[in-house]
């Protein structure tokens, strides 16, 4: 496919990784590939029970095995300036570091073992061989009070609608009401969360993948009352990351006590099993959306309630009702939610929190209202396209969507597609089906900053403590600098991954590409203009006297944007000056002002064929196609990539992933890679994404949308449709697995 | 973990010597180190047999039987054309069974050997009879989807996950076996113990046997024209079995001359359906008559828990399984091995 996304130099052109060299060769150092002299191994020992306390730890037989160094536990923590319980923004997480011998949840952290070797500390966490006083915990959906949460997802409403429900579904010739669950998920992101932690006195230097440097270095800088400047966090390279690390978690700051504890570095891996609870998860739902609809498809009512559960102390609330606030236009609609509490760890953000399940319910409502309104389920969805944002009736700030609903109907032959469920079947005897769904995710900004240096060289240095989880932030963050400079991509040096730069935002929430992408635009920017200063105002210059007409910079060289013969070369400016280099500063942050105007969201559509064996009911997903709309592309091979890991996660949404709970422990009783079962690469058979051009004047100065959280959503919904188009049964509780088709 | 003492046999008697109470043979260890690492098994003593002479070869015996060692890897046997071509449903159900790097490393023996994938065998917090004899079973009441149908107890629900127990349970397989008390064989279908009340015993082999060989009969390779292994797993790849069928069968003329049917995934134990098989034998085959000796397989079958699809799943595998054996084994192994989705020979599909 011939690339159209070309918009400069750099910017638009399908570069491979600038990290893929150091990654497939081994020189790229992770977190726990750090070994400061002196290291000990730190392990945790975790709760067997869901709720109730420790009341006895062997620690005498811990640290009488060879190479135990000491054991860690509320005994002997080193003390915090500050309670981890305590709530000083809504998203200060509650953590669990030992504070006391409360169980909240199973698989909590209770004890750290510290040795001189991993196998060591592993053998003496086995042997701490805790005795609890247990209660009865309770884990499940609605087991307990049901009650209106302050606020759901990152502080956004609890309610929200617009129009008279009621009079909605009185004006309905057809009216559907359908109740949809989606199952408790876990990151799992491949790499842990991991700490190497090294104090000096009350400094501290520490290697752990964290999706906010910043928010992470100021979490740390509260709890163990140091300043910021204290503290120097090192996070080169994530191996995943998915909203668990997002916030740092309790694990990691166990590392950091750890170390303070003995007073030598320590590390500390999470072990796979162990990130089944204090690391967060996507919290299980049960929706219900009831529509209303007139004969001709018209959506008159779109009701979708939300029950979800959280942690007994702590909140945070599965927002599933924000999609159908931004998607779909209704004459009335409400959102609302609804949670109870449960001695489970406190769910999180997970890639696309809120839209990812909702997004499966709201799409697969919409299959079965076509259904009896006998419509084509695409013909629903333009039916009741959104021309404006429904509820708040802002214009979209850029919408084309209506164009990747074409483009992947085109490529998928969606036209083909017989009403009638179970019409279609392979050369083999399997059921075929075809489903679509579309995909929405907002267009987020965070705030962040970034240093751009233009040195005499001829080299650029563009510095900004943003994260590349593996969505690529070291190659386009270098393309926009390139462009933003004039320079070839090679010439410019860039620096993320480290708390002593500035402020790059969250890689999160499909916003850090938007936020630090603008501020290194920004600081580049601001680079030329200091260079663009010396150079205009030097008699000796052949750009002196061009501040009116200003200048462009390209190839390293400044030229008159009036007359492009007269440039010099930025070495050139520099040296005359007698300076070593021109630096500036840039902030990137959403226009207030166009935020409040325009919605901002990326769009997409999303078509699905899936396999079903007759009698068996085994399915499989034989191919995808998706469509997406998302502002300017920075890069369209890495956007590509990041389209495909969100389309098979809703995948793995659609029929795979669920954490399987023991409801009389409160224990997840599949907590590793074997049994928790996420696609692998023979259920991913053919995937392809087309990239829908748009151009967006209003989100920000580069026009970029984010990309990392949109392919679950549609996807979801439209393999859920694809099954039942292919089977006739309507499955509404997810994962859709085999023995659900058996009847 | 737990210190163990590591001593490397180079012959089968030094092997046999150097075990003892609290020890464990250790080949490639593609079980083994998982249960180490999680806590679920603490050997005192590892006796690495990796490195013993004589054990990794397939050999056809003079009275045509196949000889294969107990180190013989996954991948080696299920690549080695001319075995593939007498067993293909041992080839199927290797190449069906967890990934590559695993089958490139995980042997005969310790394949016959692997443990279940009970989950709360796996997780030490909850009681086991199997880990803890006499502690109680906590999967009784539990997460159950994945337990067992047939043979159960009360002690224990557990599965046996292997897929390539299950056509040589079907083709009468031998186990030979060497200890402190010399040689013995044991037929495979008698090898692996139901639960009972001592679910920890999970073997008939004596303390310190070494499984040396498993030898297939020579008429093992009759069934080979008409021959599947089915498995049904909640994803294409890496997954264990949620059920599965190995079927042979002898045709003869229109008619059924033998039939032979293992179920996997189903008990604690490979599961011979020998009931089954003589409803088969000398019958012309239809659709009706594969429901009937599905159902004769089945016949004993009752959930243990949250599990009835798996019955029904496990009747139309096996019905599935006869229905494609009777069409023919596929001139190769397909690419999805074991597969309802691998392309099925023409004819054995509506």
């Amino acid at each position: 496919m011939t690339e159209r996304m070309r918009h400069g130099a750099s910017i638009g052109q399908p570069l491979t990784r600038r990290d893929g060299p150091a990654k497939v060769t081994g020189a790229a150092r992770y977190s726990a590939d750090f070994h400061p002299g002196g290291m000990l191994h730190a392990v945790m020992a975790v709760s067997a029970i869901a709720r109730g306390r420790v009341t006895h730890l062997d620690v005498a037989a811990a640290k009488a095995h060879p190479g135990v160094v000491d054991v860690m536990s509320p005994e002997n923590a080193p003390a915090l300036a500050k309670s981890p319980d305590e709530k000083d923004n809504p998203f200060a997480f509650r953590l669990d570091l030992l504070q006391n011998g409360n169980v909240r949840y199973a698989n909590q952290p209770i004890a750290v073992v510290i040795a001189e070797t991993l196998e060591a500390a592993t053998e003496g966490a086995a042997l701490l061989n805790p005795r609890y006083e247990a209660e009865t915990p309770s884990v499940e959906l609605g087991g307990e009070t049901i009650f209106t949460p302050d606020s759901v997802g990152a502080g956004s409403p609890t309610q929200e609608g617009s129009g008279d429900i009621e009079a909605g579904f009185a004006s309905a010739g057809t009216r559907m009401e359908a109740t949809y669950e989606t199952a408790a998920q876990y990151h799992n992101a491949l790499e842990p969360h991991t700490s190497v932690a090294q104090w000096d006195g009350d400094r501290l230097t520490l290697h752990t993948p964290t999706q906010a440097l910043w928010i992470a270095k100021g979490r740390l800088a509260g709890l163990f009352g140091i300043p910021q400047e204290n503290i120097h966090i090192v996070s080169h390279y994530l191996g995943g990351g998915f909203g668990s690390k997002g916030f740092i978690s309790s694990p990691q700051i166990l590392g950091i006590m750890a170390a303070k504890l003995v007073g030598r570095p320590v590390k500390l891996v999470t072990r796979r099993e162990q990130m089944f609870g204090s690391v967060g998860h996507r919290a299980a739902t049960r929706q219900t959306l009831k529509l209303g609809a007139k004969a001709d498809g018209t959506l008159t009512a779109l009701d979708h309630h939300t029950l979800t559960l959280t942690s007994r102390h702590d909140d945070f609330v599965e927002a599933c009702g924000l999609i159908a606030r931004h998607l779909y236009a209704s004459e009335a609609i409400a959102t609302t939610h609804a949670v109870s509490r449960a001695d489970i760890g406190t769910p999180i953000f997970m890639r696309a929190p809120g839209e990812a399940s909702g997004s499966v319910a709201v799409e697969s409502a919409l299959d079965e209202l076509a259904l009896q309104l006998d419509m084509d389920p695409l013909e629903l969805r333009l039916k009741n396209y959104a021309e404006v944002e429904p509820i708040t009736h802002r214009p979209f700030s850029s919408k084309a969507l209506r164009e990747c609903y074409a483009q992947g109907a085109e490529r998928f032959g969606w036209s083909k597609r017989p009403r009638q469920p179970r019409q279609m079947r392979d050369e083999n005897g399997l059921r075929v089906g075809w489903g679509m769904g579309t995909a929405t995710y907002p267009a987020g900004m965070m705030q962040g900053e970034a240093r751009a240096t233009i040195r005499a060289d001829g080299t650029a240095l563009v510095e900004t403590a943003a994260q590349d989880m593996g969505q690529g932030a070291w190659t386009v963050l270098a393309q926009i600098a390139a462009d933003g400079i004039g320079l070839d991509g090679d010439r410019v040096e860039l620096r993320i991954g480290d708390s002593d730069l500035p402020n790059g935002g969250l890689a999160g929430g499909s916003t850090g590409t938007a936020t630090s992408g603008s501020a290194v635009h920004a600081a580049t920017q601001g680079a030329l203009a200091a260079l663009e200063d010396l150079a205009v105002n030097d008699r000796a210059s052949p750009l002196y006297g061009a501040g009116n007409a200003g200048t462009v910079a390209e190839g390293g060289r400044l030229a008159r944007r009036d007359d492009p013969t007269r440039s010099e070369s930025f070495s050139d400016i520099l040296a005359r000056a007698g300076k070593d280099s021109v630096e500036a500063k840039g902030t990137g942050a959403g226009d207030p002002a166009s935020r409040k105007t325009y919605a901002m969201h990326a769009h997409g559509a999303v078509y699905a064929e899936v396999k079903v064996d007759p009698d068996l009911g085994q399915i499989r997903v034989t191919r995808l196609v998706g469509a997406f709309a998302a502002g300017r592309i920075v890069n369209p091979r890495l956007v590509r990539s990041q389209y495909y890991g969100g389309m098979i996660w809703g995948v793995s949404l659609a029929l795979h992933e669920h954490a399987v709970l023991d409801t009389r422990s409160g224990r997840v009783m599949n907590p590793n890679l074997a049994e928790y079962h996420v696609p692998v690469n023979a259920d991913v058979p053919s995937l392809e994404a087309i990239l829908v051009e748009e151009h967006d004047p209003h989100v920000n100065p580069l026009g970029i949308k984010g990309v990392g959280e949109i392919g679950i959503t549609g996807t979801a919904g439209a393999i859920a449709n694809a099954v039942w188009h292919a089977t006739g049964t309507r499955v509404r509780d997810f994962p859709i697995t085999l023995d659900k088709l058996l009847g | 973990m737990k210190n163990f003492d590591y001593v490397r046999a180079g012959s089968v008697a030094e092997a046999v010597a150097a075990h003892g109470a609290g020890a464990a043979y250790l080949a490639s260890g593609t079980n083994l180190l998982d249960l180490m690492k999680g806590g679920i098994t603490r050997p005192e003593r590892l006796v690495d047999i990796s490195r013993v002479s004589g054990l990794d070869a397939v050999e056809t015996l003079p009275d045509g039987a196949v000889r294969i060692g107990a180190l013989v890897r996954n991948a080696t046997l299920a690549h080695d054309p001319a075995f593939a071509k007498s067993y293909p449903a041992v080839a199927e159900a290797l190449l069906s069974g967890a990934s590559a790097q695993l089958r490139n490393a995980a042997t005969t023996a310790g394949n016959v050997l692997q443990r279940t994938r009970c989950q709360y065998f796996y997780d030490t917090a909850s009681a086991c009879n199997k880990r803890d004899p006499g502690a109680g079973c906590e999967a009784l009441g539990g997460a159950t989807r994945t337990h067992a149908v047939l043979g159960w107890s009360e002690h224990c629900i557990a599965t046996h996950p292997s897929d390539f127990c299950v056509p040589l349970a079907a083709l009468d397989a031998i186990v030979e076996i060497e200890g402190p008390a010399g040689r013995r064989a044991i037929p495979l279908a008698d090898f692996h113990r139901l639960p009972g009340d001592t679910p920890e015993r999970e073997t008939e082999l004596a303390p310190g046997e070494l499984i040396v060989a498993v030898r297939l009969p020579p008429d093992a390779k009759k069934f080979a024209a008409h021959s599947r292994y089915l498995k049904v797993r909640e994803r294409t790849s890496y997954a264990f079995a949620l059920v599965s069928a190995a079927v042979g069968l002898t045709l003869d003329g229109d008619r059924i001359g033998q039939a032979r049917i293992a179920l996997g995934s189903v008990a604690l134990k490979p599961w011979r359906a020998r009931e089954a098989e003589s409803l088969l034998a000398d019958q012309v085959p239809s659709p009706a008559l594969f429901a009937k000796a599905a159902d004769a397989a089945l016949a004993g079958a009752t959930p243990s828990g949250d599990n009835a699809a798996k019955i029904e799943l496990a009747r139309r595998i096996v019905v599935r399984a006869l229905t494609l054996a009777q069409a023919g084994t596929p001139a190769r192994i397909p690419a999805l091995p074991a597969s309802p989705f691998a392309a099925a020979p023409s004819g054995a599909r509506p």
